[in-house]
């Protein structure tokens, strides 16, 4: 395969003297669905946290592009096309649908290309349209996925990390919301989810990772994955 | 769906939930005793509004059981549900309110008469005891409050029973009468032919001059003048594009004309307090940016009020510390302007950076510590060689202009200068909140870890609301050192960063307008910290008020006098949902659709 879009190479992280993330090694292509599965205070969000450069590692590196990036502000991964769609979709419930989705675009001043992606937003998700004005926060669940997605798409992300995308939805919703993330993993965009719902995320995903306790424990295809005994014991409920 | 549709129910005159009433009466009589016993009817007695029949004192105790009275009356209309008819019962619940508060300061006259609390209660005393009776026996005092007090809260509630237009004209005389009444200063000092005319003596409203007042404002509201503004400003809100900008220049252009000409016609009074509001009201707008805008809670915002004050005094004054070397100059006002722009900024980047990295209550606590720290080192013997401690610097020279001198002794100079800055400190806001850092404030005041994740530079764009506020602090500091003169570490109390915080939270955060109208009522009517405002009578128990004022505010107009848009929709959610749902702007069923599918 070529160069992986980004990268986790030996990466230890701290949070004081707590040791969180353990020699973690993670390649994201471009293009590809991947996703990283892993328990309560396994270190999933550590890893997205340190991805994105709001956490700097201890020791390790993260790269992007083939560039060394440990230690760069987040802003400088967001706008060479990291872009995050946090836990919970934590919009910015007080401002309007439009507001959030400019914010998405914060670092961007190409004032067409906002105006294009936002058409492209509207085009993937025409409810959000429906629902510009609105507070954001008045939306239905389902809705304001698809802003926090839609708010995701207007940074023009080449990968896209999804902070448990199932995460407080209705089972239906969890459904549709998969199928959305399909939807924009059509447009080229690569996509690391980090999930509990192991099944889910196995389903749609090309690879996966399982981390345990700050150690990736298991890298695998998805298939295998699904079918590994173990995960199944630990993840799918099965004994 | 409209109220109208539904019947009305006819209920007899004592059907009401008596058990209630008695106890809005016995509220009610616990507020009357306790202004009693704050002093309020003792410190404002001396002020008299209607010769000789009320004076201010009077008037803080007899307006709570009207407003009770209209209170007690006052019943949550749901759509759909029938309401009761007006009539009897609202008089005779108003009565029952009112007879048991005023039974209650009975009450507490007879208690006077048999014991005396005066060691913990300073206002236990004769002169209470003497206005409680109105000056003659205790009988004829138990008698009449209960007596009074009814008649007052039936009158309130009598408001319900009487149509909207009588009753609006009916307020409208009351309480113009009123106002003319409590600004006599400020109206004799405006337009000084009025009083003789409507004034008697020693100040106070004559009867006569009361009645022809009250019938003039009668008759003003009664034709309908009221309603027409009220129609003036709905066409205004609803207009759109280009009509809505040609109207919103003229409003602001006859904003700009008012306040230019206003105060070339005034007394010095006016022009005094003018002055202070514009102080107050360039120190709420910075306020407005770091709290309003940014979300940040700095309570010791006062550590900027107070350095821009200090640089320029040091700057300006040939009496500041012996100890400061001889490089550093003395300038005239406008240069030590720039050089407090310059240092207040740096002030602002040097506390900002190490408190910015904390949320929330933590730093809050923080920015407060810091707030006294600033004031107490000026205070300070360490300090003492080049800011004179409690001595403070004095003889600070007015700004020279050339043209115009800006001193104390001239307010109305005072006040343009302030208008000046004020009007920069608008036009930066306005700009500010619509740009880009504008909607990075706003991101972090909504969510900072997600602001951070799209990208926004957060401890950046905090310290750059710090330090904008800061500047904007540090105009109204270099201005108040012009205007008084002298410079104090006492002019700089924690007490200052809670009255700016007060506007701001009062008029409404994060909206220029409504910073503006706070601070025009707060420091214009009830003064700031050491200010005088037109109700200087009420100095005493500004505190008071200003607590009962923010208390009332949050229990029933979180979102300010003037609310932001966005904050009243977010404090009214529920209201706001409920009406977008009977709009139809909310399907109900948007969740189970997507559940079904």
């Amino acid at each position: 395969m070529d160069q992986p879009l980004l990268e986790m190479r030996n990466v230890n992280t701290h949070y004081g003297a707590v040791h969180i993330l353990k020699d973690v090694e993670l390649a994201i292509y471009p293009g590809e669905l991947v996703c990283l599965l892993g328990g309560n205070a396994s270190g999933k969000s550590t890893t997205l946290k340190t991805l994105l450069g709001m956490v700097t590692p201890t020791s390790g590196e993260v790269v992007l592009d083939g560039e060394v990036v440990t230690g760069q502000p987040t802003s400088y991964l967001v706008e060479r096309g990291v872009t995050m769609v946090p836990e919970n979709r934590r919009l910015f419930k007080r401002l309007s649908v439009k507001e959030n989705l400019e914010l998405g675009a914060y670092l961007r001043d190409d004032a067409d290309g906002i105006d294009a992606d936002m058409e492209r937003v509207f085009s993937m998700f025409p409810r959000v349209k429906e629902r510009l004005g609105q507070r954001a926060g008045t939306l239905s669940g389902g809705e304001q996925q698809m802003v926090a997605m839609g708010r995701a798409l207007m940074a023009q992300p080449r990968v896209l990390l999804m902070d448990e995308p199932s995460m407080g939805l209705a089972p239906a919703l969890v459904q549709t919301n998969f199928e959305l993330i399909q939807q924009i993993h059509n447009e080229g965009i690569a996509i690391f989810i980090v999930e509990q719902n192991a099944n889910m995320a196995l389903s749609i995903a090309d690879r996966g990772w399982v981390l345990q306790t700050g150690r990736v424990v298991l890298d695998d295809t998805a298939d295998a994955l699904l079918a590994n005994p173990d995960l199944r014991r630990s993840y799918l409920g099965e004994t | 769906m409209t109220a109208e549709q539904v019947d009305e129910v006819t209920r007899g005159p004592f059907d009401f939930d008596i058990r209630g009433s008695m106890r809005r009466g016995l509220l009610l009589g616990l507020g009357l005793v306790f202004i009693s016993l704050a002093g309020l009817p003792i410190g404002l007695d001396t002020r008299i509004l209607i010769k000789p029949v009320l004076s201010l004192g009077y008037l803080s105790l007899i307006w709570l059981p009207f407003i009770s009275g209209w209170a007690s009356g006052t019943e949550t209309v749901l759509d759909g549900v029938a309401t009761t008819k007006r009539g009897a019962r609202d008089l005779v619940r108003g009565g029952l309110v009112g007879l048991i508060g005023g039974a209650c300061l009975s009450l507490l006259v007879l208690l006077m008469n048999w014991f005396d609390l005066r060691d913990p209660l300073v206002n236990w005393a004769p002169p209470l005891s003497a206005i409680l009776q109105f000056d003659r026996s205790i009988a004829f005092g138990v008698l009449v409050w209960p007596l009074l007090s009814a008649v007052l809260s039936c009158a309130g509630a009598g408001l319900h029973i009487i149509t909207p237009k009588i009753r609006s004209a009916t307020l409208s005389a009351v309480l113009f009468t009123l106002a003319m009444a409590i600004f006599e200063t400020f109206i004799v000092d405006v337009a000084d032919f009025l009083d003789d005319k409507l004034y008697g003596q020693n100040g106070g409203l004559t009867v006569m001059s009361a009645i022809v007042v009250a019938c003039l404002a009668f008759t003003v509201s009664a034709i309908g003048l009221g309603r027409r503004v009220a129609t003036a400003r709905v066409n205004y809100q609803q207009s759109t594009g280009k009509t809505k900008a040609s109207q919103t220049t003229m409003l602001i252009a006859i904003a700009a004309i008012t306040v230019v000409v206003v105060p070339m016609i005034t007394g010095k009074i006016t022009q005094e307090l003018f002055a202070n509001i514009g102080i107050f009201l360039l120190l709420a707008l910075g306020l407005n940016i770091v709290v309003g805008l940014a979300g940040i809670l700095d309570l010791g915002y006062v550590a900027f009020f107070a350095v821009g004050g200090y640089t320029t005094a040091v700057l300006t004054s040939p009496n500041r510390g012996p100890d400061w070397p001889s490089w550093v100059p003395t300038l005239p006002w406008w240069g030590a302007l720039l050089v407090t722009i310059a240092i207040s900024g740096l002030v602002g980047l040097f506390i900002g950076a190490p408190v910015i990295r904390m949320r929330g209550d933590y730093l809050a606590i923080v920015t407060l510590g810091f707030g006294e720290i600033i004031r107490i080192l000026f205070l300070s013997d360490w300090l003492n060689g080049y800011f004179n401690g409690a001595q403070g610097i004095t003889n600070v020279p007015p700004a020279d202009f050339g043209i115009i001198q800006v001193k104390g002794t001239d307010p109305r100079s005072v006040f343009y200068l302030v208008l000046v800055f004020a009007a920069i400190s608008i036009y930066v806001s306005w700009r500010l909140e619509r740009s880009r850092v504008g909607r990075a404030w706003m991101a972090i005041r909504e969510d900072e870890s997600v602001a951070e994740a799209m990208g926004v530079n957060t401890v950046n764009m905090k310290l750059m609301a710090f330090v904008v506020g800061a500047i904007l602090a540090s105009f109204s500091g270099a201005v108040f050192a012009a205007k008084v003169g002298s410079i104090f570490p006492t002019s700089f109390l924690i007490l200052v960063s809670i009255i700016i915080l007060v506007v701001v939270i009062v008029g409404g955060m994060g909206n220029i307008i409504g910073v503006i109208v706070g601070s025009i009522v707060l420091i214009g009517v009830l003064g700031g910290p050491k200010q005088p405002g037109l109700l200087a009578e009420f100095s005493q128990y500004k505190l008071l008020i200003y607590g009962a004022l923010l208390i009332w505010m949050m229990l029933r107009r979180p979102e300010g006098l003037v609310p932001n848009v966005r904050r009243s929709r977010e404090l009214h959610q529920e209201e706001f949902l409920q009406d977008a749902w009977l709009r139809g702007e909310i399907d109900d069923d948007a969740n189970t659709e997507e559940v079904d599918s």
